[in-house]
Parts: structure tokens; C-alpha cells; sequence
């Protein structure tokens, strides 16, 4: 007793088992291993009190700099925003928490109500169908949307924008090698005229630098073709912006994590998946549905389950089994709280912020903005002093931003050299008056080294 | 609200089941808000791009959101209310302040520089290593976000393996056991390979004369859960690698039930060339009603160069840490052999910091004895159940352990009814009908947090149970009775799917 702090025995308890087992000790038990195998030692470290392990990762945490001890602009996919209070008070519960995958309906109603209210609440934002309870993350959910394409189409080709995050093209390109792929990178503005013979055409919009894209174009073309249109979306875009449903997207997918879920330096967060009704037997993931019970009471349970991994086995629709049920249900209680009116306030906030920004800025000598036409709450911001290294003297001065030197593919330039502004509404008059006092100082001194 | 009551036999105390909530939507009224954000700016928006299609969220103001989850939550079962024995889920005790600590690094952005995100890397570099020393294995990547991934991951891995050898068109094909996990064959299809299954001996093993017809220089790799999902040890595990190896495929350890062999043997001892981990299972990091989890994924060091990047590396002693990259967050200049990214840097680090966290926590003598003691409770758990539950393959189990009801069956009473009678008895469900070898099949973990006299009264739960089935199996196919809802129909739901509320009715 007392080398597990959760261990719940007393010595008297372990004895009156091991007499009921019919044994002496635990040995007797262990037959079936390799004599020399057993009872490794491991040279991991004696353990701590819960006061002594508190302090120790207390330690460790002060060894960040956080998004919030200064001027931060890094986003994208996962994004810095307001959480009000109630998010993780509800979201946290322990009868959340720590229950598992409702198997059992009857004592799992709390579990697959607030799914079928994500769904529901997601697929409202998305103008989508069908919303599963989740993916990992934005990225495995594009991966998964390719491979659904592909099972639909019997086509092996998959054609994805350069301007689709560079972490989901990574993902995608790794998954892909699995059935072998064939995936083809192209500008945005290639898509359109790339359809044939592909699964599907899978475009970001607003895209990974934050330039506003006419997905129906793309949509119609890969129609057009044969092909589907996959939307990589952000939740927070689609209150202001026309959402995938009506621009002709067959599925949706994007990252969820701006919707009430900590960063936490890149997970857990939360696969969007959506589709058109007519797809919904061939989509991926676990999904809520409503019916009712023996009394005729409305009830929930996860339905569709001839297309999973524990029903079906190797002709699933995925792999998947444990998803992301906590940030679905996190997303649902962020968007409750904020409705439709807090919702568009928040996109608005940041939308604005950007716009005012990018003023500022490209009035100081040789910066301009790089975005391929008009951006929402992210842009590129070009200078004379390149993305890299601003990046660096940024970070060196306490504002953190990201370089687009970063959305590199296996190593391949896409010829930008470019600093990413993403905002929200958490972005303050003095973050952004640093930033624009910042860039102001090493243009200045960049014309200096030029000049030499 | 009406009230119901249900009595916990575990806390011999009777507590209220809530009624029913209404959805969020029906709750709504226009015109209801709160004001946690708000914003005067009408933004730079060019007409084509604005949404026209209607935002019909619901309208609600914060009292009635708070309770709204709040009754949901309460219909829910959850290890922090009671024993939850779901076989090869590892529904252990998920300590608080493993949660505390994770909420010190979520305001940490995965794009941030290594120069910002020290104590990220160093507390990352660490478990790595950890882990590594648990499983027997030399490396690690982090990336996987549950086991199912990791799977995936591995069998990536293998492919690249075999490719570098020169036999990326030949090793087609994946050999599982029929008692593996259905995420096996799922994660072997979906990586573009063949999926052959092989048979269990009479003693609950793999067929290992079945296993070696089976092997040819067609096959890839083989997957194998250990212990089974019978709970049960591969008696001839390294037999069984050897004939693996000895076809040139690689043999893929299923983590699953890690929690058995903390302490008492390591898969990199056994023959396995890697082995995942699910931490929500054997590292304590709670469930979330279905997700988030974490998988790392360990191996042996021939299969190194093949694990996703970028990797943390640490050139001197007290040196930072920071990614193999030629310029950090540039795509590692080439990606050598490595199979790419599965997930931007260190994958679900919230939840492997709660896994870190435990692991510091219970130290060496700790993680020994969390297996012995979750081997304790399942044998005796076991010896508790025998008298009056069949028993397929009856030797001594690790963690867990299969029974069948095929008695009660023909009494009346299935092993779905059992299930359902123990929610009435105040007692999560085990898992039932897996593994698909045992007809009627119950399986059941206790894990090593659950005291022995929730294990007793867990225990003579099922006994009343069982001895219902004799005297009268209509009362135990009418469970539950006392759960908030009735039995539900699947099939209803499934036929005539309803898989979201609309605005419109």
C-alpha cells in the first residue's frame, strides 16, 4: 500500500483477495509470461506528492512565453479568442469529463444530447446536412474528406489549393501514402481549371493568408468534372461570410478550436466534418442521432453505425473510434452562449481589427499587403526586411508573429517571404499600435542596412 | 422537474435521477442574449463574399445555458460518479490535478518558436523518454492523437520500412488475430493493405500453426494485442514475433491493454518492433465522453528514420531543445525517410501533459504496482463471478476478463439484458459482445482505483442478476427500469435517420 496514490487498497484488502483468488501473491498469476521479462525495472524517477508534481510542471510552464504575456498575432487554423467563463465551468464537468464513448444510451443522454445539439448548431453555421460528432483535428478531418471523395468517386487523383493550410496539406500528403494517392498541389486559382479526372478539389476559404476565395467557381468546375468540392472553412468566417453549404461545398471540414477550446499548443481540438445528405453513408466518425424509447420518449444514440471500425471492421469508412466528443460538446456550449449576435460580433472584432491594421502598416515605408485579392481576419504583410527575419525581430521585441516561410511542403518555397497578421477580439488598440510602432522602427532601420 | 429516485447499492445512498431536458432550440427566444463579446465595427466585407443564407442559432441568455448542461450533465454516467468496468477502455480514476496543471499550458500556440516554448519541449522530451523506458522501446513520437491513429501511423511507418527494402510492391498484406480490436483491420484497409485474420487456439492464443500458414513474403506486418482482448497473455509471444520476423514483416503491438503490464513486462522485451499507447487508457487522461486521447507510438530503432516529424532534439546536455529543422518551423529540409507530418508538432500535448503528470506522480514503484494491483482486482473480480457465469477460456487473466452469458441466454436473459439490468443496479455496463470469439461475451476491467468493496458490491450486483435470469429473465429483458430513458431504438434511428434539429420543425 502507498506506492499509488489512487491505489485504493489496504494491506488486509489485498490479502482477502489474493485468499479468495487462491493464491499467495500476484507471481502465481504471471505463469504465462517469459520468466526473464518479468518485473523490468524501468529507471523511472521515485514519484512526487500531488504538492511537490504541482510545483514541478509550475516550473516547467514558466519556461513559455504564453500568447497572452504579450502582442500576439500567430493564428490561422488555431486561433487566440475570448472564452467566456462558462465554456469550461460546463464543458469541464466531470460527468463530461470523464465518461466514455456513450455505449449504453440509457445513462449517456447528457453525452449524446449535446452532440446532437453540436451537430445540429454546426451543420446551422456550415448551411451543411449532416455534421459526424468529430474528427482529431482540421487536418486528419481534410485527410478523411480526400479519402470519402475517393471512395465516392473510384478516382485515385486529389487536387488541393497551395493556399490550404500547410499543416493540412502536410497530413493529407502523409495519409495519402497509405492507398496511395495521387496528390496534386495547385494555386487557388488553378483549381477551377484542374477538376478533371480528380476525386475532388479541395480549397480553403478564407484561405490559410486569409484572402477571400470564390469557392462557387471552383465548386461548379469540379461539378463540372465529376469531381466534389471539399471546403476548408473556419467557424468564426461563417457567421459573416456565405458558408459551404451554399457555395456548392460537398463536404465541409475545418478546425473548431476558436469555438471556446484552449490552444494548448496544438490539442486537443476538433475535426469539423459536414456533408450533403446524400453522402452521409460513406462519411467517417461517429454520429448522434435522434429516435425515441421504449415509452415513445424522445431520446439520442449514436446511429449509422454499419459504416464504423467496431461494426464493420476493414470495410469501415474510416479507422476512427476515440474523436474529439469534449471540444464538440465545448463548441456547442461556446455557441450557446455566444448566439448568432455574439457569434458575428467576435468574427466582426477581428475582422475590423485586420483592416485597421493593414492600413497602418502599409503606409510605413515598403510594406505592403500580399494577399492574393480581399482578405477577412488575417493577412500577409510583406516588407523590405523579409517574413523571417521581421518574424525574428518581432519575437526578440515580444510580439509574436508567424513567417510565411512556414508553409513550406516537404521543403518545397512557395515564393512568399511574407509575416501573417492574423486577429480577433482579443487583439487590443495597444497590441496593434506595438506592432505597427515595431514595424515602423526596423523599416526604418531596414532602409539603413540597405542603404549600406 | 419530476423526480426519480435510483439506489447506488455501491453508496447504499439514494440519489435523484433528473428528468429529461428540453434541446437548446426549443428553449430559444429571439431577442435573448448575453454580452460576453460585442463589437460596434461594420467590417470591410465585399457584397459577393456576405453570408445571405439565415443564422438561425438559438437565442439564450447565460443562466439558461448553464443550466441546460448542467441537466444534461447529470444524465450522464461518468467515472467520477461511479465503478465503470467497460472492458479494454481502462475506465480508471482520472486525477484532478492532472487537469489543474494541463490549464498552464493552454495558452500556447503550436506555430510559437521554440524560443518561446521551452518548457513545452523540455516537458515533452521527457515523457518521450518515459515512455520509451515503460515500453521497452528506444523512440517515440508524440503525434498521434488516439490509438486508432497511431495504428495508422505505424502501419505508415511499415510500409516506408519495407519500401526503403526494396518491397514496397510486395507486402501487401496485414495478418490480424480474430480477437483483435475492429480499429486493426480498419487501420490496415484504410493504409491500403490487405487484411488476412487468423484464428485463436483453444487456449485463448493466437493459432500459431494458423499464424505461420498465413505468413508469406507477401505480408507487411502482424498485429497483436497483449494481453488479448480475452485479457489473457500470448503464451508463446515470442514464438510468435520470431515466426513474424523470420517471414521479414514487422510485428505491431496494440497498446490497448497496456495498463496489465505496467511494471510487469515490456513489449520492446517480448519482440514486438513498436507498440502504441493509448494515454487515455493506461496514463489516466479522462475520456471526455468519447475523445480527446493521445497515442504515442514507441519503437525499436530500426524503425526511427521512419517516425513523423519534425522530432525535439537537444544538441548539448543543458543546451535548448528545439525541432530537428534546418530553420525552425520550416519543413525539415528533406524529410529523409520519415513518413511526413500526422499532426502539427507534438499532437494532443493538453492531454499528454495530464499523462506526464500522472507518470511523475506515481514514479517507479507507483506504475508496478498500478499493473499488479489492476491484475488483482480483475482475478478477483473473476473469482467473485465464476460460480455463476460461464468462463470460455478459463486461465488466470491479466486486467481483464471475458464471461459469457450463454447460460443466462437460454434461460431468458442475454447478454445485452444483463448490461441493461446493471444500469438499474446502479453500475455502468461492462463491454458486451466483444471480443466477437466468446458468444454472449461480457467484458470486464475494474481497474486498479476501484476499492474492493465496489468491487463486492459490483460483484453481487451481478450475482442478483444472474440469479434473476433463472427465476425471472422477463424482468431482466425489461431493463432498465430505473435509467432516465427506457431501452432506445436503434434501429428506428438507424432506419429513418434524424441526425440533427432543424429550425424549421
Amino acid at each position: 500500500m502507498g506506492d499509488n496514490p489512487y491505489s485504493p487498497h489496504t494491506d488486509a484488502d489485498r490479502k482477502a483477495m489474493l485468499e479468495r483468488i487462491g493464491v499467495r501473491d500476484i507471481d502465481e498469476l504471471l505463469g504465462a509470461i517469459p520468466k526473464d521479462a518479468r518485473h523490468p525495472k524501468l529507471g523511472v524517477a521515485p514519484g512526487l506528492s500531488e504538492m511537490e508534481v504541482q510545483s514541478h510542471l509550475e516550473r516547467l510552464a514558466k519556461m513559455n512565453t504564453t500568447a497572452g504575456d504579450g502582442p500576439f498575432f500567430i493564428g490561422g487554423a488555431i486561433q487566440r479568442r475570448y472564452v467566456p467563463a462558462a465554456v469550461p465551468v460546463l464543458a469541464q464537468r466531470g460527468e463530461f469529463l470523464t465518461a466514455y464513448t456513450p455505449y449504453q444510451p440509457e445513462v449517456s443522454q447528457g453525452t449524446l444530447q449535446a452532440v446532437f445539439e453540436y451537430q445540429s448548431l454546426m451543420a446551422e453555421l456550415l448551411d451543411m446536412d449532416v455534421v459526424n460528432s468529430s474528427m482529431y483535428d482540421g487536418g486528419s478531418a481534410t485527410a478523411e474528406a480526400a479519402f470519402m471523395a475517393v471512395r465516392i468517386t473510384g478516382r485515385k487523383k486529389v487536387v488541393v489549393g497551395t493556399e490550404v493550410d500547410f499543416t493540412y496539406r502536410r497530413t493529407l500528403r502523409t495519409y495519402s501514402r497509405g492507398p496511395q494517392l495521387e496528390i496534386v498541389e495547385v494555386p487557388t486559382s488553378q483549381l477551377a481549371s484542374s477538376a478533371d479526372g480528380a476525386a475532388c478539389v479541395i480549397v480553403q476559404h478564407p484561405d490559410a493568408f486569409g484572402t477571400l476565395v470564390d469557392v462557387r467557381a471552383i465548386a461548379d468546375a469540379a461539378h463540372a468534372a465529376g469531381a466534389l468540392c471539399v471546403q476548408v472553412t473556419e467557424p468564426h468566417a461563417c457567421a459573416l461570410l456565405e458558408p459551404p453549404g451554399a457555395l456548392g461545398a460537398d463536404i465541409a471540414v475545418g478546425e473548431g478550436q476558436p469555438l471556446g477550446i484552449t490552444m494548448s499548443y496544438g490539442g486537443p481540438h476538433l475535426g469539423i466534418f459536414a456533408c450533403r445528405e446524400a453522402l452521409v453513408r460513406q462519411m467517417p466518425g461517429r454520429i448522434a442521432g435522434q429516435t425515441v424509447d421504449a415509452n415513445g420518449t424522445r431520446g439520442f444514440v449514436n446511429t449509422l453505425q454499419t459504416r464504423e471500425q467496431h461494426i464493420r471492421r476493414e470495410k469501415a469508412t474510416s479507422n476512427i473510434c476515440t474523436n474529439e466528443a469534449l471540444a464538440a460538446i465545448t463548441a456547442a456550449v461556446y455557441l450557446s452562449l455566444l448566439g448568432p449576435k455574439g457569434l458575428r460580433a467576435a468574427a466582426r472584432a477581428g475582422v475590423a481589427r485586420a483592416h485597421s491594421l493593414a492600413k497602418r502598416l502599409t503606409a510605413l515605408p515598403g510594406c505592403a499587403t500580399a494577399n492574393d485579392g480581399p482578405f477577412f481576419d488575417r493577412f500577409t504583410l510583406r516588407s523590405e526586411i523579409g517574413g523571417w527575419e521581421l518574424r525574428n525581430a518581432l519575437i526578440a521585441r515580444g510580439i509574436q508573429v508567424e513567417a510565411t516561410a512556414s508553409h513550406y511542403v516537404d521543403g518545397r518555397r512557395e515564393g512568399r517571404d511574407d509575416v501573417i497578421i492574423q486577429c480577433t477580439e482579443l487583439i487590443t488598440d495597444a497590441d496593434a499600435d506595438a506592432l505597427v510602432d515595431a514595424v515602423a522602427q526596423l523599416a526604418r532601420s531596414g532602409e539603413t542596412v540597405a542603404a549600406r | 422537474m419530476t423526480i426519480r429516485t435510483q439506489v447506488i447499492p455501491d453508496a447504499g445512498a439514494k440519489t435523484p435521477v433528473p428528468a429529461l431536458e428540453p434541446l437548446l432550440f426549443e428553449l430559444a427566444r429571439a431577442g435573448r442574449n448575453g454580452r460576453h463579446v460585442r463589437s460596434s465595427e461594420t467590417p470591410e466585407i465585399p457584397g459577393r463574399f456576405i453570408r445571405k443564407a439565415p443564422l438561425r442559432l438559438p437565442e439564450l441568455t447565460e443562466p439558461q445555458v448553464v443550466r441546460h448542461y448542467t441537466h444534461l450533465a447529470q444524465l450522464n454516467y461518468s467515472v467520477d460518479t461511479g465503478m465503470y468496468p467497460l472492458g479494454s477502455c481502462t475506465m480508471k480514476y482520472n486525477p484532478k490535478v492532472n487537469d489543474r496543471v494541463a490549464s498552464l499550458f493552454a495558452d500556447l500556440h503550436p506555430r510559437q518558436s521554440y524560443r518561446t516554448t521551452q518548457g513545452v519541449l523540455a516537458l515533452a522530451y521527457e515523457l518521450e523518454q518515459m515512455l520509451a523506458k515503460i515500453t521497452g522501446m528506444d523512440f517515440v513520437t508524440l503525434q498521434p492523437q488516439a490509438g486508432a491513429q497511431s495504428e495508422f501511423t505505424a502501419l505508415l511507418v511499415f510500409k516506408a520500412y519495407h519500401a526503403k527494402r526494396g518491397e514496397a510492391g510486395t507486402r501487401r498484406r496485414i495478418i490480424v488475430p480474430d480477437s483483435a480490436h475492429g480499429t486493426n483491420p480498419a487501420s490496415a484497409a484504410m493504409c491500403g493493405y490487405e487484411v488476412t485474420t487468423v484464428k485463436s487456439d483453444a487456449r485463448g492464443n493466437v493459432d500459431l500453426d494458423a499464424l505461420k500458414a498465413a505468413l508469406g513474403p507477401d505480408v507487411a506486418g502482424f498485429m497483436l494485442t497483449n494481453p488479448n482482448t480475452l485479457g489473457l497473455f500470448e503464451e508463446r509471444v515470442r514464438e510468435v514475433c520470431d515466426a513474424v520476423h523470420a517471414a521479414g514483416a514487422l510485428v505491431y503491438g496494440d497498446g490497448a491493454n497496456m495498463n496489465a503490464l505496467l511494471g510487469v513486462a515490456r513489449p520492446g522485451d517480448l519482440g514486438f518492433d513498436c507498440v502504441h499507447i493509448n494515454v487515455h487508457k493506461t496514463f489516466s487522461t479522462p475520456h471526455g465522453a468519447g475523445g480527446p486521447g493521445a497515442g504515442p507510438l514507441c519503437v525499436k530503432s530500426h524503425l526511427r528514420p521512419f517516425l513523423p516529424k519534425p522530432w525535439i532534439v537537444r544538441e548539448t546536455e543543458d543546451g535548448p531543445y528545439h525541432y530537428d529543422t534546418a530553420r525552425e518551423d520550416r519543413a525539415p529540409a528533406g524529410l529523409g525517410d520519415s513518413i511526413g507530418t500526422i499532426k502539427q508538432r507534438l499532437g494532443n500535448f493538453g492531454v499528454l501533459v495530464r499523462a506526464y503528470t500522472y507518470m511523475k506522480t506515481l514514479g517507479e514503484e507507483g506504475l508496478v504496482e498500478t499493473g499488479r494491483d489492476a491484475i488483482l482486482a480483475a482475478n478477483y473480480l473473476l473469482a467473485l463471478l465464476r460460480p455463476a457465469y460461464d468462463v470460455t477460456y478459463d486461465r488466470p487473466p491479466m486486467h481483464e476478463f471475458v464471461l459469457s452469458a450463454a447460460k443466462q441466454k437460454k434461460q431468458g436473459a442475454s447478454a445485452l439484458d444483463i448490461s441493461k439490468a446493471l444500469l438499474d443496479e446502479g453500475f455502468h455496463s461492462p463491454t458486451v459482445y466483444f471480443p466477437l470469439i466468446v458468444p454472449e461475451a461480457m467484458m470486464i476491467e475494474p481497474t486498479e482505483t476501484e476499492p474492493k468493496e465496489t468491487l463486492d458490491a459490483f460483484a453481487a450486483a451481478m450475482l442478483r442478476i444472474a440469479e434473476r435470469a433463472k427465476t425471472d429473465p422477463a424482468a431482466v429483458r425489461d431493463a432498465p427500469r430505473h435509467a432516465p430513458l427506457r431501452r432506445l431504438d436503434e434501429v428506428g434511428a438507424a432506419r429513418k435517420p434524424v441526425l440533427r434539429h432543424k429550425a424549421d420543425g
